[in-house]
């Protein structure tokens, strides 16, 4: 009998890490010590805890990295509770990669690129964004907006003051939603900070974070000039099988697990407004 | 072509069930399903149709396929799935038959699901001609003839004898085993054919109209508003999507036993408020939303991605089985009446 694809493999969480007060970067690798199986910039993995359940997380380690791979998981619910009470060693079950991923090779490569995340939506745009200091020949200059409720809300905060603050043609811009003690950056909602720096609209523009925020930053954009087909986004439904069968993230023509979750703007457009 | 008196068709099963498992319509606590034929069981092949469609059989409503045995912080991973050898289904009508095309198109597409890729492979079809075609049968409108199932062998059952005609060489080869039949010629079954033409010709839905679901700019039906109307009853019960040949969405769950975890797949509901119903918030938040998808994926989104083939087989399970007579003929209509 052919494999079944949900049937999972064994991980082993070899490493945690405490982000945020409410997400933790998690490490997983197979049994033998290695990788359980490779991926691109963007795709997902359905991570399960037996007897809690199974959910869709986006790697947000890039595929570059030979050894493990990373979950950045906020704590919002059951599964995501119990993955938060982890001890390193533990096991869970781990299967994919699934989605399209970012068009790192084909429509990303030699363009200038514009990376805008709010809180956990950095989580998947760390992948592609460390996915090109690996393979920094290919693309241009790298523009990177992240806000977050506070400053302590900022995921990766370490790896972004320490490294792509670093990187050469990297510009980082962070911003809090509020005022806060020990900040001296910018404070304010991501989209009309994203219209005060004013990037240049030859940029590849990626966004990820909660809908509203897409939705202003969207506008945003084109208000700058932006066109939707210059604009990617990576969408979030409730997922079963991940390969496109169980019908749960069905929106329009299109399965999120299999067609997406990575869409550009112009493309969502085709869709029905229910994502 | 072969045949066997009615009368006697309790030797055919007989025969059949000794050869390999046979599943078939069977009455059980008054509802007629189809169930593995034993000795002593109350088939049923006259009876136009079962509650549950065939779907059960290919993609059971319960299917367990893995168990976790923890111990510690470790897992154990084993294996569960039920791996099947030939078997024979007898009684499946055109509709029904259809609807597995309709599934193959999801579940053997890549990567294949092997439960069901395993159990379509061993199956022997034994289809039945509809004598008598209900007034809520539309099969007609999606091209199906229930005439002529076709399948591995087309049965008929006229005039108090059931003909066999086998179609495939797997069919062939299991009916040249049966001993019980006798060889036939065709007339009777080419007359019977053309009496159940007449009468689907008859039927009030056969001539339902589907051009509003072809074309350009289907999108557009997303956006009328009939949906509102059309939805304003629905309970949400989900049976339409539990006795429909074609509806596959399934969900994925955990059962906690004293000897470790069972992980099973069940049937799910898009009519469901919790199908969609994430941590943070739910896409389809009202009832309207979810019926709307229901009826846009088996006419617009799924012909879309299937060569127009649509997500339904007419077989008139919902048109009678809906607690507030909701139905897809209901919504074919009213879109269709701009």
């Amino acid at each position: 009998m052919v494999n079944e694809v949900l049937i999972p493999h064994i991980g082993v969480i070899t490493d945690i890490r405490k982000d945020t007060p409410d997400v933790k970067t998690f490490r997983v690798v197979g049994l033998d010590g290695k990788k359980v199986f490779e991926h691109m910039p963007g795709q997902c993995a359905m991570l399960s805890i037996p007897g809690v359940g199974e959910a869709m997380f986006s790697i947000t380690s890039s595929p570059t990295n030979t050894e493990f791979m990373e979950f950045s998981i906020k704590k919002c619910g059951c599964l995501t509770s119990w993955l938060h009470a982890m001890t390193v060693g533990q096991q869970v079950t781990i299967r994919g990669p699934y989605g399209n991923g970012f068009p790192v090779t084909t429509d990303f490569k030699g363009k200038n690129m514009l990376f805008i995340a709010g809180g956990i939506g950095l989580a998947p745009l760390r992948s592609v964004i460390n996915y090109i200091r690996d393979n920094r020949q290919d693309y241009g200059t790298i523009d990177i907006v992240y806000g977050s409720r506070s400053m302590d809300d900022l995921v990766d905060f370490r790896e972004i003051e320490e490294e792509w603050k670093n990187e050469k043609d990297f510009n980082v811009y962070l911003t809090i939603d509020r005022e806060q003690e020990g900040w001296n950056g910018h404070v304010g909602f991501v989209p009309s900070y994203v219209k005060e720096v004013n990037i240049p609209t030859d940029r590849t523009a990626v966004l990820c974070g909660p809908p509203i925020m897409i939705k202003f930053t969207l506008q945003a954009l084109l208000e700058l000039g932006f066109n939707k087909t210059q604009v990617y986004t990576t969408l979030e439904f409730r997922m079963k099988c991940g390969v496109g069968k169980c019908g749960r993230c069905n929106v329009g023509n299109k399965y999120i697990c299999k067609d997406g979750p990575v869409f550009r703007m112009d493309q969502l457009q085709e869709l029905p407004s229910e994502y | 072509m072969k045949k066997i008196a009615y009368q006697n068709i309790d030797k055919l099963y007989g025969e059949l069930a000794s050869n390999l498992d046979l599943y078939m319509p069977i009455k059980k606590a008054g509802a007629l399903n189809f169930e593995k034929y034993e000795n002593g069981k109350e088939a049923d092949i006259e009876t136009l149709q079962t509650v549950k469609s065939v779907k059960d059989l290919f993609f059971p409503q319960v299917e367990h396929f893995v168990d976790f045995k923890t111990d510690g912080t470790k897992i154990d991973v084993i294996d569960t799935r039920e791996i099947r050898s030939e078997f024979a289904i007898f009684g499946v009508r055109a509709c029904d038959l259809k609807s597995l095309e309709v599934l193959d198109k999801v579940f053997l597409q890549e990567p294949v699901d092997s439960m069901y890729k395993n159990k379509r492979d061993n199956a022997v079809i034994f289809t039945l001609a509809c004598q008598n075609p209900h007034a809520s049968c539309f099969c007609k409108v999606f091209d199906i003839d229930a005439s002529s199932p076709k399948g591995d062998v087309e049965c008929h059952l006229t005039n108090g004898v059931l003909y066999l005609n086998p179609i495939t060489e797997k069919g062939a080869n299991l009916v040249n085993k049966l001993t019980c039949l006798e060889d036939a010629t065709s007339e009777s079954v080419d007359l019977n054919k053309q009496e159940i033409k007449a009468k689907i010709d008859a039927l009030p839905f056969s001539n339902l109209d589907l051009s509003v679901f072809k074309g350009e700019n289907l999108m557009e039906l997303f956006d009328r508003k009939e949906w509102e109307e059309l939805s304003k009853a629905c309970l949400g019960c989900g049976t339409c999507t539990f006795i429909c040949p074609t509806c596959q969405c399934f969900d994925v769950r955990d059962f906690k036993t004293n000897n470790g975890v069972k992980r099973f797949r069940c049937w799910d509901s898009c009519m469901y408020s919790e199908f969609t119903k994430m941590a943070a918030e739910n896409p389809r938040k009202n009832q309207m939303q979810r019926f709307r998808q229901r009826f846009m994926h088996k006419l617009v989104y799924y012909p879309s991605n299937n060569g127009g083939l649509y997500s339904c087989v007419g077989c008139g399970r919902c048109v009678k089985k809906c607690p507030q007579s909701l139905n897809i003929v209901k919504v074919i209509k009213k879109l269709g009446d701009k």
